[in-house]
């Protein structure tokens, strides 16, 4: 494992990253991309077997995702793994960019299925975990998807064809932050008893604080949590973590910090220097 | 048709061991020797089309070629946006195989019948379309689809379609098929109603009108390049399909001839008059309630013959 305080460090950096790159392009989602922060650089720092090397190699790790639009965070992982150009990060949805606010993957390195339709990945990857079954590779397949995703009736298709095809290589990660565009999960449509339902369902679940790198880490050491069974992680996360006025707001779903009191309390809180706010990506 | 598919894709699977079989509980019984025989190319998903796709995808990713097969409307409609985001915007390797093209499915009413899937198809790009009007043109059409990488959509009948093609012939994907020359009109089909057009086309030859036939099996992309030269050397265009009427085969040929530098064609569109197909019968009946039988296509062909001259 990655020295932890250097990951949460890193942590810190995919932040300010997420939100300078949003903020300069005037879109983007910062929010759901925050609260996912610790779950992909434990991923990527301390899980998955992927690299600037490999990563189109047909025994890597994939990770999937399908919470689309938290694309610029990926972005930001991806480069920090040099995977993409670091100098490009800066060029977010703005015209000509080939980084979308969704991931296109026929455009981005490292990005293995267009998504930003809300559903998709676990199908896909259950694809892919079923060819690896089927070619013998050792490969396992990380799908990431947001709560008000699974509200989708596409992931309980998959849910079932996983479980059937005991592919204990494939492992769903739920950034479980209970809010969705428009308002709290539990008010918008219930998911509750939410891990009996993977369970019901034949899923191994887990339960860990979505901000612990290191509990991450541990957790998705021990994968799959039952032979022949699909995994999957239940992070309980804060929408819009890091920033004081963001956390568990709604609003911020879609929505970019104006320029006056609230891009201050932005570079207050991730410490951002707000006079060097310009070419800040190399 | 639906028997020559089943036989060429065991036939395709026997030699290329990346080909697939991905059904949706249908067809499951006729598969039988297909899943005996390679197991580990076999996948029944259950009554689960949104996955369906979604599999087959992360599956083609994979260098995998797989089949997915189910009837009509519920691999084209059912699973459309995965067909649009998984399989043509990424330009993965997945074939879409539609049984029970148009009215097939006769008794099975409208839930059943594909009269919608050629006008939605038709605009998901890096998709192409083929839709054999016999047998041995389904035979063709599998080996052409395993053969080219990307999406592709099938389009194929159930059982029992006549013979059109008496001897083997050289398919090529995108090109259109003259089965009949002809001088005063010309009539554009695709899928098994050809037959009957064909016959229709016979028949009107006794009275003294000379109808060229050709059967587009390909319909993206379309034969473009023939459709200009039939409609310079004839002047006048009929199209027949077994789909409504809007948005299908004969909309894309429209399209086609409005665009051209070509003038003054008579051109008319056969096909269902854009509603659903609530009526019972063999497939036979329902071509006849709605407009398809042999007698309407001659009808129309006179009438737009009478328009030219």
């Amino acid at each position: 494992m990655n020295n932890t305080r250097d990951l949460t460090n890193l942590a810190k950096e995919m932040r300010r990253k997420v939100i300078k790159m949003c903020y300069r392009a005037g879109g983007g989602h910062v929010a759901p991309s925050f609260s996912s922060v610790e779950i992909l650089v434990a991923l990527y720092f301390n899980i998955l077997n992927l690299d600037k090397n490999n990563y189109t190699d047909s025994r890597r790790d994939r990770f999937i995702l399908s919470k689309g639009h938290a694309g610029a965070l990926l972005y930001a992982i991806l480069a920090e793994k040099e995977i993409l150009d670091k100098n490009i990060l800066n060029t977010f949805c703005q015209k000509d960019s080939i980084l979308g606010a969704h991931p296109e993957t026929h455009l981005v390195p490292g990005i293995e299925l267009s998504t930003g339709s809300l559903g998709h990945g676990l199908s896909f990857g259950a694809g892919i975990a079923l060819a690896g079954k089927i070619d013998k590779k050792d490969y396992r397949v990380f799908v990431l998807l947001s709560d008000g995703e699974t509200e989708e009736g596409q992931i309980w298709e998959a849910a079932l064809f996983a479980s059937h095809h005991k592919l204990d290589n494939l492992i769903a990660i739920v950034d479980h932050n209970k809010l969705q565009s428009l308002g709290r999960v539990e008010d918008i449509l219930s998911l509750n008893p939410f891990s009996d339902k993977w369970r019901s369902f034949g899923w191994e679940v887990k339960e860990v604080d979505g901000h612990n790198i290191s509990q991450i880490t541990k957790t998705l050491e021990s994968i799959p949590f039952t032979k022949d069974k699909p995994s999957v992680l239940i992070a309980h996360t804060i929408k819009g973590k890091g920033l004081s006025f963001m956390e568990n707001v709604p609003i911020w779903h879609y929505r970019i910090p104006d320029k006056k009191e609230e891009w201050k309390i932005v570079c207050k809180e991730l410490e951002i220097d707000e006079n060097e706010f310009g070419d800040v990506f190399e | 048709m639906r028997n020559a598919y089943m036989s060429t894709l065991y036939e395709l699977a026997k030699k290329n061991k990346q080909i697939m079989a991905i059904v949706a509980d249908i067809g499951a019984i006729v598969f039988d020797k297909f899943k005996e025989d390679f197991p580990d190319q076999f996948v029944n998903v259950g009554v689960a089309e949104q996955n369906l796709i979604g599999v087959a995808a992360g599956l083609a990713s994979c260098g995998k070629i797989p089949f997915t097969y189910t009837i009509t409307p519920f691999i084209t409609m059912r699973p459309y946006e995965q067909i649009k985001n998984d399989v043509c915007l990424q330009n993965t390797n997945v074939k879409i195989v539609g049984v029970g093209a148009g009215l097939c499915y006769s008794t099975l009413g409208p839930t059943h019948h594909a009269i919608e899937d050629i006008a939605i198809m038709r605009v998901l790009p890096n998709m192409t379309i083929v839709s054999p009007a016999d047998p041995l043109e389904a035979k063709k059409t599998t080996i052409a689809a395993a053969q080219l990488k990307g999406p592709v959509y099938l389009r194929i009948g159930t059982r029992g379609e006549p013979a059109i093609y008496q001897e083997d012939y050289n398919f090529k994907l995108g090109k259109g098929v003259e089965l009949k020359d002809g001088a005063d009109i010309a009539i554009f089909s695709t899928g098994s109603i050809t037959y009957d057009v064909l016959e229709a086309a016979r028949e009107l030859e006794r009275e003294k009108l000379s109808v060229k036939v050709i059967n587009i099996h390909t319909i993206k992309p379309l034969d473009v390049k023939m459709i200009l030269e039939t409609a310079k050397a004839t002047g006048s265009i009929l199209t027949v399909e077994e789909h409504n009427i809007d948005g299908g085969f004969g909309s894309g040929i429209a399209e086609v001839l409005l665009e051209s530098k070509i003038r003054d064609i008579k051109f008319k569109r056969l096909g269902i008059k854009d509603c659903f197909c609530s009526f019972y019968g063999t497939h036979k009946d329902l071509k006849a309630h709605f407009g398809l039988s042999k007698e309407d296509i001659k009808r129309e062909t006179r009438n737009l013959y009478k328009q030219k001259k």
